[in-house]
């Protein structure tokens, strides 16, 4: 198989569901619990000092 | 602080263009080495005059008394106002040039030499430098370290300037690879990958080195801005010189695949360099102008990676309805599409931040203008996704529309918010209470979205009109118009664009005369906003 045509198969198989699949543990991990806790303390980093 | 060092690497940068002068294999590269020997021989005489020869004190250069470096943020800050200036005085030159053919002077300042000056100044120069500038700031406060590397800032902020002086050169000379927003020869393409890779390590280590456990989102973005312009610039700029003393040189890749590669590029300028870019912007200096956090940080989690993951494919839309494989224009299209949702997920999330605190957009001008640019971003991010569906595309392509798409989002949406972020920092870099006129915002901030208006609106006119004289066909199948007689119908657009090009350039100039009296130490004796807090007093 030429390059290009490998890459591409490649491209819109197993790159394709890598990349989905890291979006939705992304999404997931956004969401975990105590995920808010967290996300509050980081919210707030920019307004601590000056 | 000794200078030692650097003097001597810009004495014998100097020695080395005045030999790229001497043995140039063509006259474009000769005269272009000429222009940076004088500009390297004159840094090198301003740096001898304040080289010092006492013992090193243990001050560092820019230290300041709260730890961090400063000093090279203020200068990127008025870096910003002066490029900017630059760049919107060229973009109303090469408006008039569009509307009075004889403002082309040749053979220096012919349309086809201004225009990359206006797109490069305005992007690159005035957009760059705001963007080193606020990340910087921004990277620092965050992590609560100091910028990484001794004086690599300084070497990021000189070094830029120098490839903004180099390209800016090079077009009037006539020097270009042809390639859109990537203008500049082989050489000023290795120098800025230099300076880049500098910036990426003065920030990484920035981060590498904080103090604050959890890594600011802005931080996230203003990341994924120089890491991805990193990538980019390397591979759009492969290309193989014809000598290594000449001007010339020839892409890497020939015909679709060079177009393509192009576009990707081209696109991801836009999606990174002044989206995600800006973007961290937007999550520092809204937050800390209307004091309250981001509206939802994890919404802006999911807006940075949703954003990331889907530009990086949008670039084919570019190339609707040419050799670029059918299947590949599709990609682009609903790529694009998709962007809607994180673009508007981001532009909620900003506006929202203001909740509680909506008065603020009547009472502080400088929230007035970071709201617009949001809602700038909005807009552009709405029309973009549309003009990318192949239908549209048909009529909008090639026309004006595309110019006024940009416009509203490079003036609304960067430009606004760029100077939403200098009025921010001005005060509280240089120490001021307040900014010299509140009132001058205001008037800025009037004069720059009535500019926008103005231009968006005409360009649409202009474009929608110039797509259907394109394509009228008579009964028996003629084009109905001469390409020429669209271009005469496009006359009143072009000198009305000017005018609002103009309006938006009078904001700047204002914007430049607060600034300078602010740095001066003036404060403008002028009657509150109404409706605004007053300033507290000191007890007697």
């Amino acid at each position: 198989m030429e390059t290009y045509t490998a890459m591409r198969h490649f491209a819109d198989s197993w790159g394709l569901l890598a990349m989905t699949l890291f979006f939705i543990g992304v999404v997931l991990f956004v969401f975990r619990p105590g995920a808010r806790k967290a996300a509050n303390e980081a919210a707030a980093i920019p307004l601590k000092e000056d | 602080m000794n200078f030692v060092t650097p003097t001597i690497v810009l004495a014998i940068g100097a020695f080395v263009a005045l030999l790229g002068a001497a043995f140039a294999r063509d006259r474009f590269f000769e005269a272009h080495m000429w222009v940076l020997f004088f500009v390297l021989l004159a840094s090198t005489v301003f740096m001898l005059r304040r080289v010092s020869f006492a013992p090193a004190a243990a001050k560092k250069s820019g230290e300041d008394a709260d730890g961090y470096f400063d000093d090279v943020v203020r200068y990127g800050v008025i870096a910003t106002v002066f490029w900017g200036v630059v760049g919107f005085l060229v973009g109303v030159l090469v408006a008039l040039q569009l509307a009075f053919p004889d403002l082309n002077v040749e053979p220096w300042f012919n349309f086809g030499r201004t225009r990359p000056l206006h797109t490069s100044a305005v992007i690159f120069a005035f957009g760059g430098n705001a963007l080193i500038a606020t990340s910087f700031y921004v990277v620092q406060r965050t992590s609560r370290a100091r910028l990484f590397g001794g004086n690599l800032g300084w070497f990021v902020f000189w070094g830029y300037q120098l490839f903004i002086v180099m390209a800016a050169t090079g077009y009037l000379l006539g020097i270009t690879q042809s390639r859109e927003y990537a203008e500049p020869e082989w050489y000023v393409d290795i120098w800025l990958t230099i300076v880049w890779v500098a910036y990426l390590v003065a920030f990484l280590g920035t981060i590498a080195t904080r103090k604050e456990p959890h890594i600011y989102v802005a931080n996230w973005f203003f990341l994924s801005f120089i890491v991805t312009i990193a990538m980019l610039h390397i591979v759009n700029n492969l290309a193989v010189p014809v000598s290594f003393l000449g001007s010339k040189s020839y892409s890497a890749f020939s015909g679709v695949q060079d177009a393509l590669t192009q576009w990707w590029y081209g696109h991801n300028a836009v999606g990174f360099f002044l989206t995600a870019g800006f973007l961290g912007m937007m999550y520092y200096f809204i937050p800390k102008q209307v004091n309250r956090p981001v509206y939802s940080y994890r919404l802006s989690i999911i807006h940075f990676w949703a954003l990331i993951f889907m530009y990086i494919w949008a670039g084919p839309h570019h190339l609707h309805y040419t050799a670029l494989p059918d299947w590949a224009q599709t990609l682009g299209m609903v790529f694009s599409i998709m962007l809607w949702m994180p673009s508007w997920g981001g532009m909620i999330n900003g506006l929202m931040t203001l909740s509680g605190a909506w008065d603020k957009i009547r009472t502080d001008p400088i929230v007035r203008m970071m709201v617009m640019a949001v809602a700038f971003y909005g807009m552009a991010t709405f029309e973009g996704p549309m003009m990318s569906i192949k239908t549209v595309n048909s009529l909008s392509h090639y026309t004006d529309w595309t110019i006024g798409h940009v416009h509203s989002g490079a003036l609304g949406w960067n430009g606004l918010i760029t100077f939403g972020a200098i009025y921010y920092l001005v005060p509280k870099l240089w120490k001021r209470e307040r900014l010299y006129s509140i009132r001058m915002v205001n008037w800025h901030f009037w004069l720059a979205t009535l500019g926008i208006v103005v231009y968006a609106a005409v360009m649409w006119v202009a474009g929608i009109q110039q797509g259907l004289m394109w394509r009228e066909y008579d009964e028996q199948g003629f084009l109905v118009y001469s390409f020429a007689e669209t271009v005469s119908a496009m006359f009143p657009y072009y000198v009305t664009r000017a005018i609002g090009g103009g309006l938006f350039l009078l904001g700047a100039l204002i914007m430049a005369y607060n600034v300078t009296m602010t740095i001066l130490g003036y404060e403008r004796d002028e009657a509150p906003i109404p409706g605004a807090a007053p300033r507290l007093q000191p007890a007697e």
